[in-house]
């Protein structure tokens, strides 16, 4: 695949990897390995952030950014934390039935802005403890910790309660009110959020579970490209950061003689078509400048005032082709997409970094930018500081382009095998290596 | 002159009011005479029961056509036509306000005329009561009625007092606005579908109960009349029988009016102070209260079964799905059917006429027709408009059909381009590996037009291959329908079909050669 890559590229591509790396360190409060959502000042955790932290401490280690033994040791704080973290499911707890807030107070651990409990991000973040797990195989006391700390804190999810007896698994919970009633209609970022639920040893939800989520998914023919439709970008690439689906089919994608790996390079095509159309016609819209994703973007909210006609966004997951679309565009979005679609994603980048060198404030991709608001130079609009979730999916999908070593680790793991298997899920590696086994 | 323009000084209010009561109710009405046995005896006078007793009267049946108060129903009176009456004039004040868009110069001041819109409601509503006048029915050979019915047996009715003997009957009564049970909503004072259209003031905040159909559209309509317009929905999006893409399309542009827009969201509570309606909601854990002049509740219906005497005649009812009938339409009684809102999920003028009449062909002809082989549009008719006919994906899923759907965004077609009309959506959902039409979605300014395509490929079994070969006037909204069948075409063309047409070129260049 990194064929397609020249060496210019490769070192472009290492820079950035490595500044979206740093990221973690710069953010990561050591006492207790937790890592905050964004750079900006006095912001909480974001666990699914936590999540990405843990997946991307590997990859340094073989880059040779850092080393084994310190990158242990955050990895080791944020676990041993979690498993003393107050699991009360009160409303000033840090997790209940082995799930935690989706955010929380960097110094103590604690929930904040009332957030809800919440599965997907309680996912991303398990994955990233199962990451490290399978990565820190040594014999060595640290080591052995902390696959043992993973295995405690990921056999205590209780999947099954987070079904609330409906069909799929609900989407957050709070100890004010519940469950809340979000619902999973569409194909989503989710998929890695049920094969960890089918995986678990102790508290495995009902395979007919993803079968139910999966009846709600969209064939669909757009641009004269087939794909199992998701407007925004991150969508395909969340579960795909850790889970190599090339080959792999479950029921859906047999049927569609596809798979979801093909799905999210059609997802690339897709996004491209739509900026080269513009239909709404942004500024810097092209073949080679697009990305509708969540990210941040510029705001005209008004506190307190509500009936106001409103064409910016701030934070939101703008989608293609039917909007929302306020001329924001994610770059870490694009950049994610590299391995599936490297012949595009490369000149889409390139494009952007030399119109756009604003994107890139301390050699870090921010969130989101927006040329249609430019300044009185021709500065696209950028949004201040960077964002954990865009430097993690970065740094993993770079390391899936180079040497597939995030997917590699994951494929190794019995959760993630067990999980796919219970899906539905056969071909590929799944395949290849249950033949090595037998 | 054209017809439609007003005339500057328009008849009063009363005028207008006056000609629909004459056409809908006349004073001095004298019931016909009852005795005979008529072959239809038709119970409401609204969409259903019109349609009932027009195809019976046409097809030599004696009808009586009973209504208690006035005909029409709720469509005429409160329902379809004054709202979609109403939202044509909502729509002028948003293209105006947005008429830089079309590239038009924004009017300096835009003050909206309420009194001008709901005077124009009435009149529309005046003209079209002509068509179905108790004098035109009672023309065409139906024996009008005016009064309250009862079954007395399974072949009589009871019109305040007087018999009226039957071979069958149909029930087509309806259904009314469901008021949610809100507390102290009833003291408050809530407007209903029935009763907003009564208004002579445009209520300065507007809060709208309900994401469904109805809620939607007035919640919209309203807001660009100048309503500071709130509208709550306990679900995660609008409209939740629809596609999710539609749902959301149709939120960012209530959104973009400027309706507040609160999903996932309860009214909890209902209380007046210094004549503010105060409502208590809930979001999830989030708990506030707004201060509204006006509180419109589009939520649900209640079918109209009181007071008729179903149980005697062995005919099952309840509150919720209300008189329940079989795949021909007949009740628990194998005399009575039922047509309309009184019995069907759907609450739509086109199905309430669509099941009157097979009800009658099924009542007076021993037919077998089964309303759950009619193919049903309906149509929501907010801006964009969204409509829907035949299977979802979603239900195409569940009953294992592998569905693929051919998805052509508006700003695709150069019509909508030109009109400056690209939100939303074509999509067709096709049977994968064919190209037959299962159903399809249309989210577009005049989806509630194209839909009736579709409609018509679906009933008369015409798949998307043939739909490409049909030429569609250009540029029109509608060609979206043709690009989706030029896309399905193209998914035809394989590598290997290319190649075979390669060489067949091939062949035919080298005779041309010899």
């Amino acid at each position: 695949m990194a064929d397609d890559v020249d060496d210019a590229d490769e070192v472009l591509l290492d820079r950035l990897q490595r500044a979206a790396f740093d990221y973690f360190p710069q953010t990561t409060n050591p006492r207790n390995g937790l890592v905050a959502d964004n750079s900006r000042a006095d912001v909480p955790v974001s666990i699914a952030v936590v999540g990405f932290a843990l997946s991307a401490y590997p990859i340094a280690v073989e880059r040779g950014w850092i080393e084994r033994a310190e990158a242990i040791q955050p990895i080791l704080s944020a676990l041993r934390f979690f498993r003393d973290s107050d699991q009360s499911g009160g409303p000033t707890a840090t997790g209940f039935k082995g799930f935690y807030y989706h955010f929380l107070d960097i110094d103590s651990g604690v929930r904040v802005w009332r957030s809800e409990l919440s599965m997907v991000d309680t996912a991303l973040l398990m994955a990233g403890m199962l990451t490290a797990s399978a990565y820190f195989d040594a014999s060595s006391p640290d080591e052995t910790e902390l696959r043992e700390l993973v295995d405690f804190l990921y056999r205590r999810v209780d999947w099954r309660w987070a079904q609330d007896g409906a069909d799929t698994i609900r989407q957050g919970w709070k100890p004010e009110c519940g469950f809340l009633h979000y619902g999973w209609e569409g194909y989503s970022e989710a998929i890695l959020l049920y094969v960890l639920a089918l995986g678990s040893p102790t508290h495995a939800i009902a395979a007919d579970c993803y079968k139910q989520w999966t009846l709600t998914y969209q064939w669909e023919n757009l641009y004269d490209i087939d794909c199992l439709y998701a407007g925004p970008l991150f969508i395909h690439h969340f579960s795909h950061a850790w889970i190599d689906f090339r080959e792999l089919r479950d029921k859906f994608m047999r049927e569609k003689c596809s798979d979801y790996f093909r799905n999210s390079r059609s997802a690339a095509y897709i996004q491209r078509e739509y900026a080269r159309r513009n239909p709404r016609e942004f500024a810097g819209y092209d073949e080679n400048c697009w990305g509708l994703s969540a990210c941040d973007g510029p705001s005209d909210e008004l506190p307190g005032v509500v009936n106001k006609r409103r064409r910016l966004y701030g934070y939101a997951a703008r989608s293609v082709p039917y909007g929302p679309d306020d001329g924001t565009l994610s770059a870490p979005s694009v950049l994610a997409s590299l391995p599936f679609a490297p012949e595009i994603v490369m000149p889409a980048l390139r494009g952007v970094l030399a119109r756009y060198p604003e994107v890139l404030p301390e050699g870090r991709l921010s969130s989101g930018f927006n040329p249609t608001l430019a300044d009185s130079d021709g500065r696209a609009w950028v949004s201040p500081g960077h964002y954990g979730l865009d430097q993690g999916i970065v740094v993993m999908m770079i390391e899936n382009h180079r040497s597939e070593s995030c997917w590699r680790l994951m494929r190794a793991n019995p959760y993630i095998r067990a999980g796919l298997l219970a899906a539905g899920f056969r071909g590929g590696w799944l395949e290849q290596e249950m033949r090595g086994a037998r | 002159m054209p017809q439609d323009i007003v005339p500057a000084i328009g008849p009063p209010r009363a005028a207008y009011e006056r000609e629909r009561a004459a056409n809908t109710r006349p004073v001095g009405w004298h019931n016909p005479d009852s005795s005979g046995r008529y072959d239809l005896a038709v119970i409401g006078a609204g969409p259903a029961g019109i349609a009932a007793a027009k195809a019976a009267a046409g097809r030599g049946a004696r009808v009586a056509l009973i209504e208690r108060n006035a005909i029409g129903g709720i469509n005429l009176h409160f329902g379809s036509v004054p709202s979609k009456t109403l939202i044509r004039t909502a729509r002028s004040y948003a293209d105006m306000r947005d008429a830089r868009n079309f590239g038009a110069r924004v009017p300096d001041a835009i003050d909206v005329d309420f009194a001008a819109a709901m005077q124009r409601v009435r009149r529309v509503r005046a003209r079209l009561s002509r068509d179905d006048s108790a004098q035109r029915l009672a023309a065409v050979g139906i024996d009008v009625y005016f009064g309250e019915a009862f079954f007395l047996t399974s072949d009589t009715l009871d019109v305040d007092g007087a018999k009226v003997h039957f071979r069958r009957a149909l029930i087509a009564t309806g259904a009314r606005p469901h008021m949610p049970r809100i507390p102290g909503l009833a003291e408050a004072g809530c407007l209903t579908d029935e009763t907003i259209f009564d208004l002579s003031e445009l209520p300065r905040r507007l809060l709208v109960i309900g994401g469904g159909p109805l809620g939607c559209e007035q919640a919209q309509a309203f807001c660009r009349l100048g309503a500071q317009t709130t509208i709550v929905q306990n679900k995660p999006l609008f409209l939740d029988q629809e596609e999710r893409d539609a749902a959301q399309i149709l939120s960012e542009s209530l959104s973009r009016d400027g309706v507040n827009v609160r999903l996932n969201t309860t009214a909890l509570a209902v209380r007046v102070a210094d004549g503010v309606k105060l409502v208590d909601l809930v979001s999830a854990d989030y708990y506030n209260t707004i201060g509204v002049d006006a509180i419109l509740a589009g939520a649900g219906r209640t079918p109209n079964i009181e007071g008729l005497n179903l149980s005697a005649m062995g005919i099952d009812c309840d509150i919720d799905r209300g008189i329940h009938v079989d795949d021909f339409l007949r009740t628990g009684n194998a005399r009575i059917y039922a047509a309309g809102d009184v019995c069907l999920q759907h609450s739509y003028v086109d199905t309430a006429v669509a099941s009157a009449r097979l009800a009658v062909h099924n009542a007076l002809f021993r037919g077998r027709q089964r309303w759950s082989s009619v193919v049903i549009p309906h149509c929501t008719y907010t801006d964009p408009e969204i409509a829907q006919v035949g299977l979802s994906v979603r239900e195409a899923n569940r009953r294992g059909i592998p569905v693929k759907t051919f998805a052509i965004p508006m700003h695709e077609v150069d019509r909508a381009v030109a009109d400056s009309e690209t939100a939303g959506f074509v999509k067709v959902h096709v049977s994968a590996r064919s190209d037959r039409i299962l159903g399809a979605t249309v989210v577009a300014r005049h989806a509630g037009d194209m839909i009736n395509e579709i409609t018509l490929a679906i009933v008369a079994g015409i798949g998307l291959r043939t739909l490409a070969r049909v030429l569609h006037a250009y540029p029109t909204q509608a060609e979206a329908i043709r690009l989706a069948a030029d896309a399905y075409n193209r998914t035809r063309l394989t590598a290997e079909i290319r190649a075979r047409l390669r060489r067949r070129m091939d062949r035919q260049w080298s005779r041309e050669k010899t």
